[in-house]
Parts: C-alpha cells; sequence; structure tokens
C-alpha cells in the first residue's frame, strides 16, 4: 500500500511511533473490524478506529438512536433521534476518514447469521448490552478461531478481557448468561456516560494492537476497573479446563439461539 | 485471625470458614451469580459449600457487568 502526502499527514501521530511506523499503519488500513453494538462502547470504539484508519469497519445493530443514548453514545448527534443507529453511526464515520470503508448490519447479531457475519473479520468487538448476545460472540469467536474484545460496564465500573485462539474465554470466567432480570443491565441500573468512553477506549486500543502486533493484549487477564474509586486492576484468569465451549469436553459445538432483551426500557413493570 | 487476600485487598478472617461462608462476610449481593478464583483456580459453583478458606490464600470474586450498547 502506497499511503498519499494526505494520508501520512493524516497519520503521521501513528507513524512517528516506533512501535508502529508506516509498516504499522499500513496493518490497521488493511485491518477489518466488526463492532457489534453502535451503542456506548461502540461509539468510541468505532470513532477510534475509524480515526486509526481501520481499512474496513462492519457495524451491526438493529436499534435506532433514542434520546435517552445521547448521554453517552458519543457517535450519534440530536438530530439522529430516531435513524437506524448504523446509519448515523457511518455518516461520522465517513466524515472523519474517509478511508475508511464502512459496512453495516441492520439487524441483531443472532446464532442464525453469527457466523457469516464475522467470516469477512479480522478481529470482532463485543459492545453488547445484554448477556445471550455475550455469550453468543464469545461462542461464535472461539468456534470460528477468531480473536475479539469483551466489554462490559455498570453504574461506575467496565470490564474487558481479549481473547486470542487458545487463550482463556469469557465462557471460562463465567460459565453461562445469568437468568434475565438477576444481573441489571445499563438500561435498568444506569451508567455514568463517561464509563463507556473509558471501556470503550480501551477495546479500541486493543484491536489497534492486536493490527499492529504492539505490546501485550489483555489476554488471560481480566481487566476490571471502578471508576467511583478510580481503581483498576488485571486479574489473572486462565483457560478453563472445564469450560464447556473451549475446555477438554465442550458441551458447546454449535451455536444456540437465545432469547434477546431488546429493550430493557418499554418492558419495565408497573409503569 | 487469618490474613487473606480478597479482590487484591487484605483481609482478616476467622478460621475455619468455607468459601460459602466467605462469601456471607463480603456481603456479596448475588452469591448465586458471582465467580470465584482461589489462588488462580476457578472454584465450581457446587464446590463452594465443600471449600476451606486457607491462611494467605488469594481469592478473587469476578461479577457479571452486562451494559454497553442501548
Amino acid at each position: 500500500m502506497n499511503f498519499s502526502g494526505e494520508q501520512i499527514e493524516r497519520y503521521s501521530r501513528h507513524i512517528l511511533l516506533q512501535e508502529v511506523g508506516v509498516e504499522g499503519q499500513e496493518k490497521i488500513s488493511n485491518g477489518k473490524v466488526l463492532v457489534i453494538g453502535a451503542g456506548g462502547l461502540g461509539s468510541p470504539i468505532l470513532l477510534y478506529l475509524a480515526a486509526a484508519g481501520v481499512g474496513t469497519l462492519g457495524i451491526i445493530d438493529g436499534d435506532v438512536v433514542d434520546l435517552s443514548n445521547l448521554q453517552r453514545q458519543v457517535i450519534h448527534f440530536t438530530p439522529d433521534v430516531g435513524k437506524p443507529k448504523v446509519i448515523s453511526a457511518k455518516e461520522k464515520i465517513n466524515q472523519l476518514n474517509p478511508d475508511v470503508n464502512v459496512i453495516t448490519y441492520h439487524q441483531l447479531f443472532t446464532a442464525e447469521n453469527a457466523f457469516e457475519i464475522i467470516r469477512d473479520y479480522d478481529f470482532i468487538v463485543d459492545g453488547t448490552d445484554n448477556f445471550p448476545v455475550k455469550f453468543l460472540i464469545n461462542d461464535a469467536c472461539v468456534l470460528a478461531g477468531k480473536p475479539f474484545s469483551h466489554g462490559g460496564i455498570l453504574r461506575f465500573e467496565g470490564q474487558t478481557l481479549t481473547h486470542l485462539p487458545g487463550t482463556a474465554c469469557y465462557r471460562c470466567i463465567f460459565n453461562s448468561p445469568p437468568p434475565p432480570d438477576v444481573v441489571p443491565t445499563c438500561a435498568q441500573a444506569g451508567v455514568l456516560g463517561a464509563i463507556a468512553g473509558m471501556l470503550g477506549t480501551i477495546q479500541a486500543a486493543e484491536v489497534l494492537k492486536y493490527l499492529t502486533g504492539t505490546g501485550n493484549l489483555l489476554t488471560n487477564r481480566l481487566l476490571v476497573f471502578n471508576a467511583k474509586e478510580m481503581n483498576f486492576r488485571t486479574i489473572k484468569v486462565e483457560k478453563n479446563h472445564k469450560c464447556p465451549v473451549c475446555g477438554e469436553q465442550p458441551s458447546i459445538t454449535e451455536l444456540i439461539e437465545t432469547e434477546q432483551a431488546v429493550c430493557e426500557l418499554k418492558t419495565k413493570k408497573n409503569q | 485471625m487469618s490474613k487473606i487476600t480478597v479482590n487484591d485487598e487484605q483481609q482478616e478472617v476467622t478460621l475455619p470458614l468455607t468459601l460459602t461462608g466467605l462469601i456471607k462476610v463480603n456481603k456479596v449481593l448475588q452469591p448465586d451469580m458471582v465467580s470465584v478464583q482461589i489462588n488462580g483456580e476457578y472454584i465450581p459453583r457446587e464446590k463452594f459449600d465443600s471449600t476451606p478458606i486457607n491462611e494467605g490464600d488469594e481469592v478473587d470474586f469476578l461479577y457479571f457487568m452486562g451494559g454497553g450498547q442501548s
């Protein structure tokens, strides 16, 4: 790939980095990344990956922009309310960096379409808000041998783990999804807007590190932070030999559809 | 009192104590939902009652965190 003068200027702060350079920027520009969810986490992830010049960005989200999203979903603006999130996100990315090829999927990520969609990507990023989909992303990526970044936020806290084939997966730590409504989502319990930015940018940095082969990824380590105390820690997590999807005797060998809570706000009782 | 480490913080507990007891002492909100590692080993939920806590153990409580999209 030959960068134009404009591109050299655009990416100059990456190119200056010894660990990235022109070669690393080429790897970023050739990268294909799928971001599942264009919400609180997806917004910063997409903006930073687009600014970095990731060649192909896939975005999957079945939702439309709601006024209550704008407190933290920084890729969507007030005039976007009512617009599909994937379209709103694509418009911003195109304005930010015309080098990026954006592929949109205005649909849910399901057991049926998972393999077909992730097949074309080098790295998958979980920016979703419910457990069935988080486990589905995990299982699809483990079974297809794709690297991915798990991310979750709630109230003032966040957690993230990077999975490469052979390293600990989400199921190694959390065996199976919690029963519905036992663990609250952000829509039920709230989240400080900037927490989404804190965690999403960590996930975006992991993607860029992966694409450029730089540093040590968050593999076999779960990063958790509590922004109220501004306390960060990484917990060593090993591959679990009893893991139902990547263990020695896996019980999950294909994807199974699980119910997805589409919008908890609308299902609140006693309203 | 015996010293153990829970989520990177020193704690003093009275032994004998099972993992289930330690979960109670730490007032874990949803004991059925927490994943536990002791000295880097995952403890299956059905063994929480029978797993003893020992002096010097490093215990990690890991919680579900599900938000981010909507």
